[in-house]
């Protein structure tokens, strides 16, 4: 395909789509618009979805998206952070990238918390903003501001295309550079006078970026130390991290751990690149993480880390963190590597490749001693919560993984629920957990979970989309509510409603001696079943068990637009066990009675 | 790399626990590094190299930048200080950077490195003959003179730059304006 006469080019072909050939709207010799340069390369990459919301500075990309009528769906979100967790929902539930489109100023503004969560969490998206004309940047015009540089230190690149003729390479770049190595957020700039011009189009079939390599199979002696120090180890452990969802590694680690007989926990990121209801299943560790998890962090011999970044809500206080154990780490991201845990042996590259190359070479172990260890620690303390016949936000997620059999996209928003539903669902596949997890952003869940469900409808899945939220961090984005509504998407919203900041709440209790500093969200809350119906959605209220199990029963039947679902919770429930911040993993608390020495 | 790394707080735990000794360790010392880094010539690459020191909390004593004889690519020389595990995540940054293309830690290899200094100070016939013979030995070139004030230039290593400065400092020093390092590898 080639829409410039003028340079004699083979068709380009991207990815899996075939860009269509509409002769009739660009004649031979014609050269196109910079908006419409800007929907063809978008059409040649393979974008199925984008999220945008239009703007002075971009409505001559929205008219000719009007005109052209492009091979892609926009979906017009109510909010711009909206749109870029939309786009992060739909990335991490594919695996492919997330697109959103929004004008200059105020538009590119609202896109910068969704940017940073997606830069905290390795999400591949890609965001073009609108500018003012390239001859007023700088002059404080309307709605100017200065996208590039607020997003600096947040994008894994940036681009402010100055000429309609870079466009189409660097929209290839863009994409090229948010999809590979370890993913992140790209912006690309666009004055309005760029996407006037014309130019002609011929979509890069390959980039050149001579700065960026991008790491795949580790190198071979690093390979064969890793497989001796497993060898010699007697305590070893795999610790899991995003880096094994993104490259999509969870079968090859499920079938490397499983061979080898080491245990495996996960970060939060990591939760379902290995199925929690395997034995060899440690659940997540750190914080929130379980006991035994921790338990056997702080008394193993060797952490093999795929993937993950020694966070500190992972490690707490670094200096007593895992004191006996060796570190192997495989890594894409050299700079995580030596960051904030020395690693004995750092294999750089991309996980799956090094998996590969280092299944043949590791043996299976002997490590029955070290589980049944593991095991001792599993039932001196379990995850409990109290089963009084009064409604909580633990039993709520244990019957929502019944309801699924564990076999449903969840997405959760920020704060108890999200640790509570990490501790209780049990997940067995991989992209199955979606999350907002390095910036902890309020807000994410509802319209990640839209963006989650239009992937979901794209690729085919049949698999149910549920988003958990808390009363404090629904109401943040619930303006999408009636997004999902209007293009019918079933997503089942699941409000655990206690009235408060529910994890703030809980450091209140905990460390401030009980001062409730602006948490208590009672009078502010909206009344969210007519919040729901407000929005084109059902609204489901449950104040009971037996009420929880109706309201999910009902939910599940509505299969034309979202319903949402409020449980009513007690306050004072919190998320054990606990390691404290700045505390160190062996200092956990396992339930309410524990001594606080460290208040 | 790994191994010159100095120690984090996890590996002496690690070795109080094993019961090995933790010997005093000399690369913990602050150094300074100057640091050669080849970007795309653009000041959003420019940027970007700086901005990542500042996002991320490493200092930075001077930088130059320049085209090269490529004209696509310009260099910038960095000036900074750290211990081994501060400059290793430095130059781990810089390379993940998109648009660097080359990044090399100067100081572990041979090389040179010079500074210009423009000084200009205040005489009066009594200092005159002695500011003069404090730049002749650090062989300044007067390059400009008024009847209050002499302007002299000075290169070299930019210790021998500060000791200029230092001995200037008793007469009047009215301005000072230095390029930052610039340093290349000698060839062996």
């Amino acid at each position: 395909m080639k829409y410039d006469v003028h340079t004699k080019v083979q068709p380009v072909v991207t990815g899996d789509a075939l860009p269509n050939v509409r002769p009739e709207l660009t004649t031979e010799g014609q050269h196109m618009s910079g908006a419409e340069i800007l929907l063809r390369s978008l059409e040649a990459e393979g974008v199925k979805i984008i999220f945008g919301h239009p703007g002075g500075a971009v409505i001559h990309v929205y008219d000719e998206m009007h005109r052209i009528k492009p091979q892609f769906e926009h979906i017009l979100v109510r909010h711009e952070q909206g749109g870029t967790h939309a786009a992060e929902g739909y990335a991490k539930a594919t695996g492919k990238v997330g697109t959103v489109l929004v004008t200059s100023g105020p538009g590119a503004t609202n896109t910068v918390t969704g940017i940073a969560d997606a830069y905290m969490d390795s999400v591949p998206i890609v965001v073009f903003t609108g500018q003012v004309p390239t001859g007023l940047i700088g002059n404080d015009a309307f709605q100017e501001c200065d996208a590039i540089g607020i997003s600096r230190s947040i994008t894994k690149h940036s681009y402010l295309v100055r000429d309609v003729s870079d466009l189409a390479r660097t929209v290839k770049e863009a994409y090229h550079i948010a999809r590979t190595g370890r993913p992140g957020p790209v912006l690309v700039d666009l004055p309005k006078d760029v996407l006037l011009a014309k130019g002609p189009f011929q979509y890069p079939e390959t980039v050149n970026m001579r700065g960026y390599a991008v790491p795949a199979e580790g190198r071979i002696e690093k390979l064969q130390r890793a497989a001796q120090m497993i060898a010699e180890s007697e305590r070893p452990l795999f610790y899991v991290g995003g880096g094994a969802v993104n490259s999509d590694s969870s079968e090859l680690l499920t079938d490397i751990a499983r061979y080898t007989g080491i245990p495996v926990t996960t970060t939060l990121h990591g939760l379902g690149a290995f199925p929690e209801d395997d034995p060899l299943a440690l659940r997540m560790l750190g914080m929130h993480g379980t006991w035994w998890a921790n338990q056997a962090i702080q008394h193993c011999d060797l952490i093999i880390a795929v993937g993950a970044r020694f966070d500190d809500r992972v490690t707490g206080k670094l200096d007593s963190w895992a004191p006996h154990a060796k570190v192997i780490h495989i890594e894409i991201d050299q700079s995580c590597i030596s960051k904030n845990v020395f690693a004995d042996c750092a294999i750089l590259g991309n996980v799956r490749n090094v998996l590969e190359q280092l299944r043949p070479m590791v043996k299976p172990k002997d490590t029955t001693e070290w589980l049944k260890q593991i095991e001792a620690w599993r039932q001196e303390c379990p995850l409990k919560y109290e089963h009084d016949g009064k409604l909580r936000a633990q039993g709520i997620i244990e019957k929502l993984r019944d309801k699924t059999k564990g076999d449903a996209v969840v997405i959760t928003d920020v704060g108890q629920h999200q640790m509570w539903t990490a501790q209780y669902f049990r997940f067995l596949h991989s992209r199955t957990h979606i999350t907002s997890g390095g910036l902890g952003t309020m807000g994410f869940g509802m319209p990640a979970a839209m963006g989650a469900a239009f992937g979901m409808r794209e690729i085919g899945s049949s698999r149910p989309v549920v988003c958990i939220s808390g009363d404090g961090g629904f109401v943040m984005n619930a303006q999408e509510m009636s997004v999902a509504a209007a293009h019918k998407l079933p997503l089942k919203l699941a409000v655990i409603n206690n009235r408060f900041l529910g994890m703030v709440r809980q450091w209140q209790e905990l460390f401030h001696k009980e001062r409730y500093s602006h948490t208590d969200l009672s009078d502010t809350n909206p009344d969210f079943v007519k919040l729901a119906e407000a929005n084109h959605c059902v609204g489901l209220c449950a104040r009971t068990p037996e009420e929880a199990q109706q309201i999910i029963d009902e939910a599940w039947k509505v299969t034309d637009r979202p319903a949402l679902m409020e449980f009513q919770v007690a306050k004072e429930e919190m998320v054990f066990p606990m390691v404290p911040a700045g505390a160190a993993t062996g200092e956990m608390i396992t339930d309410r009675m524990t001594p606080n020495s460290f208040v | 790399m790994a191994d010159t790394l100095i120690l984090t707080p996890q590996q002496i735990i690690r070795k109080k626990a094993a019961g090995e000794p933790i010997q005093p360790d000399d690369n913990a010392m602050t150094r300074r590094h100057t640091i050669v880094v080849l970007v795309e010539n653009s000041i959003g690459a420019f940027i970007r190299v700086i901005n990542m020191f500042s996002a991320r909390g490493f200092n930075i004593d001077s930088v130059t930048v320049g085209p090269t004889e490529d004209p696509s690519v310009s260099r910038m020389n960095i000036a900074t200080a750290g211990n081994s595990r501060i400059i290793a995540q430095v130059l781990r940054q810089l390379s993940r950077l998109v648009d660097t293309i080359e990044v090399v830690d100067l100081t572990t290899t041979d090389f040179v490195e010079r500074e210009l200094c423009l000084l200009k100070v205040c005489y009066t016939k009594d200092s005159r003959s002695e500011i003069l013979d404090v730049s002749n030995i650090f062989r300044g070139k007067v390059v400009d003179i008024t009847k209050k004030t002499m302007t002299f230039e000075l290169r070299g290593p930019s210790q021998k730059i500060d000791a200029f400065i230092d001995m200037m400092l008793p007469h009047n020093i009215v301005e000072v304006a230095r390029s930052g390092r610039v340093a290349m590898q000698r060839d062996v």
